[in-house]
């Protein structure tokens, strides 16, 4: 029986062909478009993973935040407190965080860096950040005010190409920093790029640029991602009490968290994702109604051939057989192309999204479209099948 | 001695009629009733080694009653026993069984499968009926060596002349051994060389005891037969017998004569 459905197809190559390349085009389009959605949403996790999932920020509201309270700005010490208290176990470490922008000079090469980020060397590991080149400073180029540097690598690259940075000086607001070390490039999340900076100890940027007042951010790392929830609490009655807050409804600062952002962010990719599936999912429904039309002008142009076959007591079940048989093939022969060229394609990176192929969505396109194979191919197998052999045998 | 077994094709007051009211057209009546004028039907006992001739101008009902005979049509009215089944009781599946085992198809236009091997279009009513691969061989290269055609087994319907397509199609139609073969014009397509190829070949199967009901309106071809029935508007009007049914075709006896 599958000999005489090849032998059906091959009687039509390209019209078998054209067919099969609908089905083919829909189920290639469902992986590579379920791929492609997949890993804008892999892109995404990754890129707020490497902010740190179990990283908190700490900011101060703005001075109209709290209306008739003084607004008291978040300082060294309130990182302090939180680093030294006993009582919140979930706390692993605090980096307070002094953001300025200034030009920075090397050579006759000027060049403003996205910013200039002064902190204590636990805000490498909570910020997720990891030197590829020379070294981080430490607490002791904190303790000192030492005029070090570690920059990024967008940072590294307009400033010396391809140049050497490390123990190279940089000045930077007529303050001359020796470089430690180069970040590793985390890539764009396409809001701004985490690579443009550069990261000096607290107290020397404090002295050459802002002042020793309040700090912007004081960045804090829970033990595990987990423990944010707890973190956040502690943090919130440390600061309470620091700030000689007794309303919680009143504070003067405000906790954010990496988690919800990841999920708010991964939200957004699912429905995108779920809308490429849509579109695909109707390539392929199209895909099986190609099959039905042709499958029908081949029960037409075959009419003789299957009163002949009738005539010689071919049973319905036989004729219904051999048409379901040739629809089928169609189908899997179409969609299992389709999974080659899918994954073929997902190979590539597309509008700069890597695809990332979920093994669910090729078993699921290829079923789909044998399911749509036998339903579509059907209903002109039954018309086959039910043809009288007397009018079959007539047809010319 | 041609009473000792039942006939293969039994037809009581068979009447087929197409449309309805006024418009009604009787493609088979038999003689009307003397008294009411309605059709009586038709009435037709074939027995079984009997070469039949079956005859009439286009019209005549004689497609109609070859249709009736193979099971590809049912008849309006009347009863129809091929080899003492009565096939007006059968559903679609039976009596695609019962054209499967009981009858072989020879037509005017040949009706192979397109694409398919001579050995494949033999195979396949063997197929049909469910035997298995290696038998199924067997008996299609038997059948073929039967019709001369063995040296042609692989050849498709589009490499075969003509006349060797018949013959195919006479080795497809006597392969599952049936009660009867059906031909309807066989040699109608065919040049007068070819024509006599397949009519030898018909010839000698009933020679050989094969029931055979052959529609026709050449007189030469209707020479072979041993019992030839004329119809004229859906009924029988002449019925002659040419041979007995329990002997030799007349052809072949005229080739004995002549050797003798």
């Amino acid at each position: 029986m599958l000999r005489f459905a090849f032998g059906g197809l091959a009687a039509n190559k390209v019209r078998s062909f054209l067919t099969m390349l609908g089905v083919l085009i829909g189920v290639a389009s469902v992986i590579l478009l379920l791929a492609v959605g997949n890993g804008s949403s892999t892109a995404v996790k990754n890129s707020i993973t490497s902010l740190g999932t179990n990283s908190l920020t700490v900011s101060s509201m703005g001075a109209r935040g709290a209306a008739g309270s003084t607004v008291k700005k978040l300082t060294v010490d309130d990182a302090k407190a939180l680093a030294s208290a006993t009582d919140a176990p979930s706390i692993k470490s605090v980096a307070p965080v002094v953001t300025t922008s200034a030009a920075a000079l090397y050579g006759n090469i000027s060049y403003t860096p996205g910013s200039i980020i002064g902190t204590y060397p636990a805000y490498f590991e909570t910020a997720n950040q990891k030197v590829a080149k020379g070294d981080y400073f430490s607490n002791d180029d904190v303790l000192n005010s030492r005029k070090v540097a570690v920059i990024g690598s967008t940072t590294a690259s307009q400033l010396f190409d391809t140049e050497d940075p490390v123990g190279k000086k940089i000045t930077i607001g007529g303050t001359p920093f020796t470089v430690l070390g180069v970040l590793q490039t985390k890539g764009s999340t396409g809001f701004n790029d985490p690579d443009d900076v550069v990261i000096a100890p607290l107290p020397t940027v404090q002295n050459a640029f802002t002042g020793f007042g309040s700090v912007n951010q004081i960045l804090v790392q829970a033990t595990s991602a987990d423990t944010t929830t707890a973190a956040q609490s502690d943090i919130t009655r440390i600061l309470m009490g620091t700030h000689a807050i007794s309303d919680p409804s009143k504070v003067d600062f405000r906790i954010s968290n990496q988690t919800s952002l990841l999920t708010a962010r991964e939200s957004t990719t699912k429905t995108f994702t779920v809308l490429l599936g849509a579109v695909a999912a109707i390539s392929l429904l199209v895909g099986g109604i190609g099959i039905t039309n042709i499958m029908l002008v081949t029960v037409t142009e075959r009419t003789r051939e299957i009163g002949i076959r009738k005539a010689l007591g071919a049973p319905k079940g036989v004729i219904l057989g051999q048409f379901l048989t040739e629809s089928t093939l169609l189908s899997v022969i179409g969609a299992g192309l389709g999974v080659a060229v899918g994954i073929f394609g997902s190979h590539f990176s597309i509008v700069g999204i890597k695809p990332v192929v979920i093994p669910e969505s090729v078993l699921g396109a290829f079923a789909i479209a044998v399911a749509i194979g036998l339903f579509f191919g059907s209903y002109p197998a039954n018309r086959a099948a039910s043809l009288r052999p007397i009018e079959a045998l007539r047809h010319e | 001695m041609s009473s000792q077994k039942p006939p293969v094709i039994q037809i009581r007051r068979v009447t087929k009629s197409y449309g309805h009211g006024d418009a009604t057209v009787h493609a088979l009546r038999g003689p009307d009733d003397p008294v009411t004028g309605a059709p009586l039907g038709v009435n037709l006992d074939i027995e079984q080694g009997d070469f039949v001739a079956v005859m009439g101008s286009s019209g005549s009902g004689k497609s109609t009653l070859m249709n009736i005979l193979g099971c590809l049509d049912v008849p309006t009215a009347g009863r129809y026993l091929l080899d003492g089944i009565d096939v007006g009781h059968l559903d679609e599946g039976q009596l695609s069984l019962v054209r499967n085992r009981k009858i072989g198809f020879i037509f005017q236009s040949f009706n192979l499968v397109p694409r398919t091997t001579a050995l494949a279009q033999v195979e396949l009513p063997l197929a049909y009926a469910g035997v298995r691969s290696a038998e199924r061989r067997r008996r299609a290269l038997a059948a073929l060596d039967m019709v001369g055609l063995t040296e042609r087994a692989g050849h498709k319907p589009n490499e075969l002349s003509g006349g060797q397509q018949q013959r195919v199609a006479v080795a497809r139609a006597l392969v599952t051994a049936p009660a009867m073969l059906l031909a309807d014009e066989p040699t109608g397509n065919l040049d007068s060389r070819s024509t006599e190829e397949v009519l030898s070949i018909i010839d000698n199967l009933n020679a050989t005891g094969r029931t055979i009901v052959l529609i026709t309106h050449e007189d030469e071809v209707a020479h072979h037969a041993k019992r030839v029935i004329r119809l004229v508007d859906g009924a029988i009007i002449h019925d002659v017998r040419q041979a007995p049914v329990n002997g030799l075709p007349p052809a072949l006896l005229e080739l004995v004569g002549v050797r003798a």
